[in-house]
């Protein structure tokens, strides 16, 4: 028996995003297969009204919110009092949260605060014998574990993509007002903006079909004895413009741009994928003048159908790690992707 | 007056990542096969953050940077014999588990005391800083409640650049969702940032840098006192190695156009 308190903030129009709403259907499967177990919604944002009348339908049996201008920014020192407060007014016992940046920032402070337990990065959820699990990975996603916990209260955040968002009707909603304290400590912290790269050069799309990675090779030396990275920075960005890809890099390459290298002035940190860059989910994955090492291919776990571009036909993409290996000059075979897919549009 | 900043680092050690890694079965629950033969590194974000703390002491004079790690002390020792040849730090070691699957909260409370036993530590000039994540749990979490330990409530994750102030306040940008940074401003210390890559590059060895620190780095291996982690109340149904292996088509004889042509239809499929 367990009290499941499904927990999110808003986006700033007010309403719930993707991974909220695949949280709340991890939440709903979870109370549903776990015996005499009940659903509460516990929402955080500057207005949350919208939010809760969008899952109107999603059969929880109370709404609880915590509001106001304070609590409309991702800020630790007042999400962690809004969570302690609706994590204590629900009497959770698990609580089910999307792994946003906002969310992974504060939920194991809250965690502590309330003596319980987290486990982060959930790739879904699991009821065996009526006792709830979790699957995640360990290593950078070499290993995956099913985890159970007796210590409550839980606090589990799913990484986004893994399942399906909930659907159902909007309605009007009556939501229970939380309203914990706060005092001038709390507000040291002040959100001033994002940072985001101009509109050309924002390379990362987590929602794209495709995941585009370049490796170092792009900057080395080619057969013609020269390197050629003006060209490689136009095809790259060519490509990604029509084909609407995120883009991806090798360790390798990003740090050469931040030695200050001639290289692709685009690429940074975020953009790498591996052991310590990111592990993006795409349902593709298209490698070009990268070598496929493991610290780099742990990245791919989750990119389900992968082919790779590589001169030298004993590159590691050839161990088992891509489903197709081109022997080819990425050069070239990029030149005529661009043709290709201006032609088509 | 540059403020004379404490910088305490927590981090640890992890299996080299180009080593294989395989899951066993101990008693006292999962482990990795043979995990005190395999060569470890400092782990990777962790790392990032002792090289900016160890940058932002050398800007701020009278600065001091100490690095916490809970490991087991022939690892930790392992390691120091390069990473204290990179940056000046003292060591605090705790002789523990630097294992993935050892529970964040007790590990945390662990660095959380020995953060609290530093003789003279002054709050109005206090960072924490940690990785983001390891490489071994990769969750995340246990800078968090280090911080919370603490009394520490102005926390950052995923940071990649932090410019201080003279007045002692500060600007963190953190990695959020799509590519982007969040930037927000801090009005005093202390407070915690879980870094992610930053913007430095690994500073090259110096022995100079080395022969400093053994001095203090034997030392606190001799001393580092036992860490027990009972994982209260933790059980791990299973853990496995994903099993497939792709049978990777090696494509050898095709020109640039006929691939392009493939790789155009493979993409436009839903
Ligand atoms: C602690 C640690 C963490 C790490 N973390 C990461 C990580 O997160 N991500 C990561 O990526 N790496 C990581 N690495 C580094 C990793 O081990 C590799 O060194 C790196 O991925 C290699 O990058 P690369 O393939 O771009 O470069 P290279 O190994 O230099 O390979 C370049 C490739 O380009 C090919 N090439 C050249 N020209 C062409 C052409 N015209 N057409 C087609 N192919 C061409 C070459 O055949 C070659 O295979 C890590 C390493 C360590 C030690």
């Amino acid at each position: 028996m367990e009290t499941i308190l499904f927990l999110a903030h808003t986006e700033t129009d007010g309403s719930l995003g993707k991974s909220a709403l695949e949280a709340l259907n991890a939440a709903k499967s979870l109370a549903a297969v776990l015996p005499g177990s009940n659903l509460i919604s516990g929402l955080v944002g500057g207005d949350v009204q919208t939010a809760a009348n969008q899952i109107a339908g999603c059969a929880s049996a109370r709404f609880l919110g915590v509001v106001g201008p304070d609590f409309a920014s991702s800020r630790y020192s007042t999400d962690i009092v809004a969570v302690e407060a609706l994590a204590r007014a629900a009497a959770a016992t698990i609580v089910i949260a999307p792994g946003t940046a906002r969310w992974n920032r504060v939920l194991a402070g809250a965690a502590q605060r309330l003596g319980g337990r987290i486990d982060t990065h959930a790739t879904g959820t699991t009821a065996a014998d009526d006792q709830p699990g979790i699957t995640r990975w360990y290593y950078r996603q070499r290993m995956e574990a099913v985890v159970q916990r007796t210590r409550r209260p839980w606090f589990i955040l799913l990484d986004p993509g893994c399942g399906e968002p909930w659907t159902g009707a909007a309605g009007q909603v009556q939501v229970e007002l939380v309203s914990p304290a706060l005092t001038d400590a709390n507000r040291r912290t002040t959100v001033t903006g994002l940072r985001a790269p101009s509109a050309d050069q924002q390379t990362i799309r987590p929602d794209a079909r495709l995941l585009f990675v370049a490796g170092a090779g792009w900057t080395k030396t080619q057969p013609d004895g020269k390197p050629h990275p003006k060209e490689a920075e136009q095809l790259i960005l060519g490509f990604l413009a029509q084909s609407k890809a995120s883009l991806g890099s090798t360790k390798s390459l990003v740090d050469l741009s931040g030695e200050g290298q001639a290289v692709l002035k685009f690429m940074t940190h975020l953009n790498q994928v591996g052991q310590t860059g990111s592990t993006p989910r795409h349902p593709k994955g298209l490698s070009t003048c990268c070598h496929g090492e493991e610290p780099h291919t742990v990245g791919w776990r989750f990119i389900n159908e992968r082919r790779a571009v590589n001169l030298n036909p004993n590159c590691s993409w050839a161990q088992g790690k891509a489903d197709v290996l081109y022997v080819a000059d990425a050069f070239a075979v990029m030149r005529k992707v661009n043709a290709l897919l201006a032609e088509k549009a | 007056m540059p403020i004379p900043y404490q910088i305490v680092v927590c981090g640890s050690v992890v299996p080299d990542p180009l080593q294989t890694l395989e899951p066993i079965t101990t008693p006292a629950g999962p482990a990795l096969k043979n995990e005190l033969m395999l060569p470890a590194v400092l782990d990777p974000w962790a790392g990032h953050a002792l090289f900016e703390a160890a940058n932002l002491a050398k800007q701020h004079p009278g600065s001091k940077v100490w690095l916490v790690s809970v490991g087991p002390k022939a690892k930790l020792q392992q390691v120091m014999m390069t990473v204290a040849q990179k940056v000046p730090f003292e060591l605090i070691a705790l002789d523990g588990p630097a294992s993935g699957f050892a529970e964040s909260a007790e590990i945390a409370a662990a660095l959380a005391g020995a953060i609290q036993a530093i003789p003279g530590l002054d709050q109005s000039r206090l960072f924490v800083f940690g990785g983001w994540e390891s490489a071994s749990r990769g969750a995340g979490t246990t800078m968090q409640m280090v911080g919370e330990l603490l009394g520490i409530t102005d926390q950052f994750q995923g940071v990649d650049q932090l410019t201080v102030r003279p007045d002692g306040s500060f600007q963190a940008l953190e990695r959020v969702e799509g590519g982007k940074h969040q930037v927000s401003a801090c009005s005093a210390l202390p407070a915690l940032l879980g870094w992610a890559t930053g913007n430095l590059p690994e500073p090259p060895n110096n022995p100079q840098v080395g022969m400093l620190n053994m001095r203090t780095v034997m030392p606190a291996l001799q001393r580092a006192k036992p860490v027990k982690v009972a994982n209260d109340g933790v059980a791990f149904a299973s853990v496995s190695l994903p099993k497939q292996r792709r049978a990777t088509k090696i494509v050898k004889d095709l020109s640039p156009d006929a691939i392009a042509q493939e790789i155009v239809e493979w993409i436009g499929k839903e």
